[in-house]
């Protein structure tokens, strides 16, 4: 299969957290990912969205929220970008538990699972200038040997 | 897709059933109704039922967190049941299991803060 390529933009409205993570998971559908696979993706995706919404744009809906997705044989990699305010501190809000907004009942640990459930994730984000996160994952292709 | 919750009390004991999806955008409801549900009926322990939760990310997570601090308030006591494998990863990487504790079914989970 060759490189193949989507893109989404929406308002940053908790409602299309549901609308990012179920979109995503149908274009990646096509590599056959296992059940677990396609868990883990739903999850990093809403895991960042959440977090372009909530710290990025601080719930402000006139926000866009961009992501883009590609994949090439069993390999994914994900992009999910926000021209919100960006990470003061990339190191500190990557710790378990770790939040800037306690007082809404945030985890703290968006960015623990999303390091979990991916191989990879790079964070680039500058206060002032928003926030792009770049997620990669190489998809198990036990069923390809199954068959 | 949406969230479901159904909320059931037993003497003292807060029974929660979630079925469907619980994210940033249905947690506030849910934190809203189970609140509400805590301080009407002096509520000192939870059951969560979560056989029907087909999806959960870290806004669960939070959640959950909170509900537990407000029954430990009360020196309550919270207990997870009917967990799904992909749920109970987000559990285990929060350390929540330190505190929640985890029972295979709401019969022993009721069992268990002696209400069944």
């Amino acid at each position: 299969m060759m490189k193949n390529v989507m893109n989404l933009e929406f308002s940053a409205l908790s409602q299309n957290e549901s609308f990012a993570r179920v979109s995503v998971a149908s274009f990646i559908a096509q590599l056959d990912p296992t059940m677990d696979e396609l868990t883990e993706i739903k999850t990093v995706v809403s895991e960042a969205v959440t977090n372009a919404i909530i710290h990025g744009y601080d719930n402000n809906p006139n926000g866009i929220v961009y992501i883009s997705v590609m994949i090439d044989e069993q390999f994914i990699e994900l992009t999910i970008k926000d021209d919100g305010i960006g990470i003061e501190d990339v190191e500190e809000a990557r710790q378990p538990l770790f939040t800037t907004k306690p007082d809404l009942e945030r985890s703290g640990m968006g960015f623990t699972i999303m390091e979990n459930f991916m191989d990879e994730i790079e964070i680039h984000s500058q206060p002032g200038s928003g926030t792009e996160i770049r997620l990669r994952k190489h998809l198990s292709n036990s069923k390809m040997l199954c068959n | 897709m949406s969230l479901t919750i159904k909320l059931e009390i037993k003497q003292n004991v807060l029974c929660i059933r979630l079925s469907g999806e619980l994210d940033h955008h249905t947690a506030d409801e849910l934190r809203e109704k189970v609140s509400a549900a805590i301080e009407r009926n002096n509520i000192q322990h939870i059951i969560l039922n979560l056989d029907q939760l087909s999806f959960m990310d870290s806004s669960g997570l939070g959640v959950i967190l909170g509900r537990y601090k407000q029954i430990k308030q009360v020196h309550g006591e919270m207990v997870v049941c009917a967990i799904s494998p992909a749920i109970q990863r987000l559990f285990d990487m929060s350390g929540l299991f330190k505190i929640i504790s985890l029972e295979p079914t709401e019969n022993s989970a009721l069992q268990r803060l002696g209400v069944a």
